[in-house]
C-alpha cells in the first residue's frame, strides 16, 4: 500500500492522531507527516505494523505507550520522546529535549545528536524487553537517573566527553550506562559504579554502534575500539536499603 | 507546569505582539485558561521618560480618587486613561485596566541615589497594601505589562497585543497549582523595571519572601513569582551586582561544586551563598528576567523545568519549547540548551 501523507501545518495533535490511527487501522503501512510543529504525544499509544516519518520539531512525549511503530524525526525532538514505550523505534535526525525514553520499558531510540537532562530516567525491562537508547553525542545530568533497566549507550561523537554533569546514574538499581571516551569519577551518581566491559557486553553493544552507523549513514569504524568504552551500573542491587526507616 | 517565552532584539528593531501571542498558544497544554500575560519593551516611545503604571481597579467611581491623590502627592501625572480593552466572549473583565504616565518629585526623595525609583516603589507597595481594590502590576518606564485570567490567544486579543510594538517581549501561559488563578496571580510581574516570568514553583518562598519584606518589599499577589522581580531588584538596582552574580545568588552550584573551584572562583562562589543565603532560590524553576537593556533566562540548578535557547542575528529567544520559538521565527539559527544554574543572557548593543 502506498504512504499516505498528512499535512500537519496548523492541526491539532487530537485529530492528527486520529487521522493516523485511523489509518493505521485501515492497514497504511507508511505515514508522512509535512510541516510539524509541536503537535504532542505524535502516534500516541498507536500499535501495529507502520512507519511514520515526522518532518518538523514535533512536540513532547512523541510515540509514548507505542508498541510497534516506527517513527523517523527529520529535525528535533522535544521533551520526552518514547516516554513508557512498549515496542518499536524512534530515530531522531537531531537533538532532543529532557527526559528522553522517560519510563522505557521496550523497544528502541537513536539520536543522531545530543540530548537533555534526566535521560534515560526509570528505563526498566522484564524478561524479552530490554529498551535501548542510543544517543550519538552527548547527555546531560542525571542520566539515567533512577534506572531500573535497559541499555543506554554514548557515542561522544562530538569530541567532548559524554557526560559532564552531575548524577549520572544516581539512584541506578537496574541496566546499564555505557559511554565511549569514559567518564569523570565526580560526575557518578550515588548508588552508580563504573566497571569494564566483558566480552558479551561488548558484542551487545558493537551491534548498537552499528544500528547507529546504519541509522545516520555514518561509518561506524571510529566507533568500534573496545577500549574506549566504559559500562556504568548499579552499585548493588537495593543501593538505598540504608535510606529506610524500617530496616 | 507553565509555559514561558521571551524575545530581545540586541538592535532593538521592535516587533510587533503577534508572534509571541502565536508563540504562546503552541503552549495552550501547559495552561489552564487561568491566566496568560505579555510584557512589551519600548512600547511607550511618546511617554518614554515617564513611568507607565499599569492598575487593576475593582470600582473605579471608589478606588481612582485614592490612587489619583497618591500619585498627585508624590509627582506628576502627564497622561491616564483606560487601557484600551475589547470585549470577548469567553474572558470576563473583573477588573478594570487602567495607565498612568507618571513623573515623580524627586526633591520628596532628597536622600536617594535613586530617588525616582524609590518614590515609585514606595507607591506600588503602598497602593497594593492599603487600596483595596487597586492593584499596580507594571510601573516601568516605556514598558507595559498585560494580563488577565484566560488563554494566551484571550489575553492578546483582549488587549489587542498586535497594537504594541517593543524591542523585547516576554510571555507567560499559566498553570496555577498552589494558588488560585486570578488577574494579578497571572504572569508577567514587574517591578519598576525588571519584568519575570516563571514556570515551576519556588519552594523557598517563605525564606524569600521575609527576607525581601526585610527591605521594603510587600508580597500582596498571592504567588511565589512576584519575590523574584523584587530580588532581582534588590540584587540587581540596589546592591548593583552584575546579571551574573545575581542569578548565582539566585541559583548557586552546589556545595560540592563550589569546594571544588580554583581559590579566587571559590572565595566568590562562598560569599555569594553566605550573604545571600536567604536571597537563594530552591525548588524546581525556569524564570526569564528582563529590563530594557536585557534579557536574562536561568533554570534551578537540578534542571526540572525546561529552557531552550535560539538565535537569528540581533533576535535572542528562550522559551521551555523549541517548536513556541520556531513558530515565531522559522528562520532562526542555532538551538542551545542552557546548562542548570547558568543564564543565558542577551544585552542590546544598540
Amino acid at each position: 500500500m502506498e504512504e499516505l501523507v498528512i499535512d500537519a501545518a496548523g492541526v491539532h495533535y487530537t485529530p492528527l492522531n486520529r487521522e493516523i490511527r485511523a489509518a493505521v487501522a485501515a492497514g497504511v503501512k507508511r505515514i508522512r507527516l509535512e510541516n510539524v510543529l509541536g503537535q504532542r504525544f505524535i502516534a500516541n499509544g498507536v500499535r501495529g505494523d507502520v512507519a511514520i516519518e515526522v518532518h518538523g520539531v514535533p512536540g513532547g512525549d512523541l510515540g509514548m505507550f507505542m508498541s510497534g511503530p516506527r517513527i523517523e524525526v527529520f529535525g528535533n525532538a522535544e521533551h520526552a520522546p518514547g516516554n513508557t514505550m512498549d515496542a518499536g523505534e524512534i530515530v531522531v535526525h537531531g537533538s532532543a529535549g529532557d527526559a528522553v525514553g522517560h519510563s522505557m520499558r521496550g523497544g528502541r531510540i537513536f539520536v543522531e545528536g545530543a540530548i537533555g537532562y534526566r535521560g534515560g530516567i526509570h528505563m526498566k525491562q522484564y524478561e524479552g524487553k530490554r529498551p535501548v537508547l542510543v544517543i550519538g553525542e552527548y547527555a546531560r545530568a542525571f542520566l539515567g537517573e533512577y534506572m531500573a533497566g535497559g541499555t543506554v549507550l554514548i557515542l561522544a561523537r562530538h569530541g567532548g566527553p559524554a557526560v559532564a554533569e552531575r548524577g549520572l546514574g544516581s539512584g541506578i538499581h537496574g541496566g546499564e550506562i555505557v559511554l565511549r571516551g569514559g567518564v569523570d569519577p565526580v560526575y557518578l551518581g550515588a548508588g552508580a559504579s563504573e566497571v569494564a566491559l566483558t566480552d558479551e557486553d561488548w558484542e551487545r553493544v558493537l551491534h548498537l554502534v552499528r544500528e547507529y552507523a546504519r541509522h545516520f549513514g555514518v561509518d561506524p569504524a571510529p566507533f568500534e575500539r573496545r577500549d574506549e568504552y566504559i559500562r556504568i551500573v548499579p552499585a548493588s542491587a537495593r543501593p538505598f536499603a540504608s535510606k529506610y526507616a524500617w530496616e | 507546569m507553565c509555559g514561558i517565552i521571551g524575545v530581545i532584539d540586541r538592535g532593538r528593531e521592535t516587533m510587533d505582539g503577534t508572534a509571541i501571542r502565536r508563540a504562546l498558544s503552541m503552549m495552550n497544554e501547559r495552561g489552564s485558561g487561568e491566566g496568560a500575560g505579555y510584557v512589551a519593551y519600548g512600547c511607550y516611545p511618546e511617554f518614554k521618560d515617564y513611568f507607565a503604571l499599569h492598575v487593576f481597579f475593582d470600582n473605579i467611581h471608589e478606588t481612582k480618587p485614592r490612587v489619583d491623590e497618591l500619585l498627585h502627592e508624590w509627582g506628576r501625572v502627564v497622561h491616564d486613561e483606560e487601557i484600551p480593552t475589547w470585549d470577548l466572549p469567553r474572558l470576563r473583565k473583573v477588573h478594570t485596566p487602567w495607565r498612568y504616565f507618571f513623573k515623580p518629585d524627586t526633591r520628596l526623595m532628597p536622600r536617594s541615589i535613586t530617588p525616582a525609583e524609590e518614590i515609585v516603589t514606595e507607591i506600588v507597595m503602598r497602593i497594593n497594601t492599603s487600596v483595596e481594590g487597586a492593584l499596580v502590576f507594571s510601573s516601568g518606564r516605556n514598558l507595559g505589562v498585560f494580563k488577565a485570567a484566560g488563554w494566551p490567544e484571550e489575553v492578546a486579543d483582549f488587549y489587542r497585543i498586535e497594537d504594541y510594538e517593543g524591542h523585547c517581549w516576554l510571555a507567560h501561559n499559566r498553570y496555577p497549582t498552589n494558588t488560585p488563578g486570578w488577574w494579578g496571580g497571572a504572569h508577567p510581574f514587574n517591578l519598576l523595571d525588571w519584568s519575570v516570568v516563571h514556570n515551576g514553583e519556588i519552594t523557598s518562598y517563605g525564606t524569600n519572601r521575609r527576607y525581601i519584606e526585610s527591605f521594603g518589599y510587600r508580597c500582596t499577589m498571592f504567588t511565589d513569582t512576584e519575590v523574584v522581580a523584587y530580588l532581582v531588584d534588590l540584587l540587581v538596582r540596589r546592591h548593583a551586582l552584575p546579571e551574573e552574580l545575581a542569578v548565582t545568588a539566585l541559583a548557586p552550584p552546589f556545595w560540592d561544586e563550589i569546594d571544588a573551584m580554583a581559590d579566587g572562583r571559590r572565595r566568590l562562589h562562598q560569599a555569594l551563598r553566605l550573604t545571600y543565603g536567604s536571597a537563594m532560590m530552591n525548588g524546581p524553576f525556569a524564570i526569564v528576567v528582563a529590563n530594557q537593556d536585557s534579557m536574562v533566562a536561568f533554570t534551578d540548578r537540578s534542571k526540572l523545568r525546561p529552557l531552550v535557547g535560539a538565535e537569528n542575528g540581533d533576535r535572542l529567544y528562550v522559551s521551555s519549547e523549541e517548536a513556541a520559538i520556531r513558530a515565531m521565527d522559522p528562520g532562526i539559527t542555532r538551538v542551545f540548551m542552557p546548562r542548570a544554574g547558568e543564564p543565558i543572557i542577551g544585552r542590546v548593543v544598540a
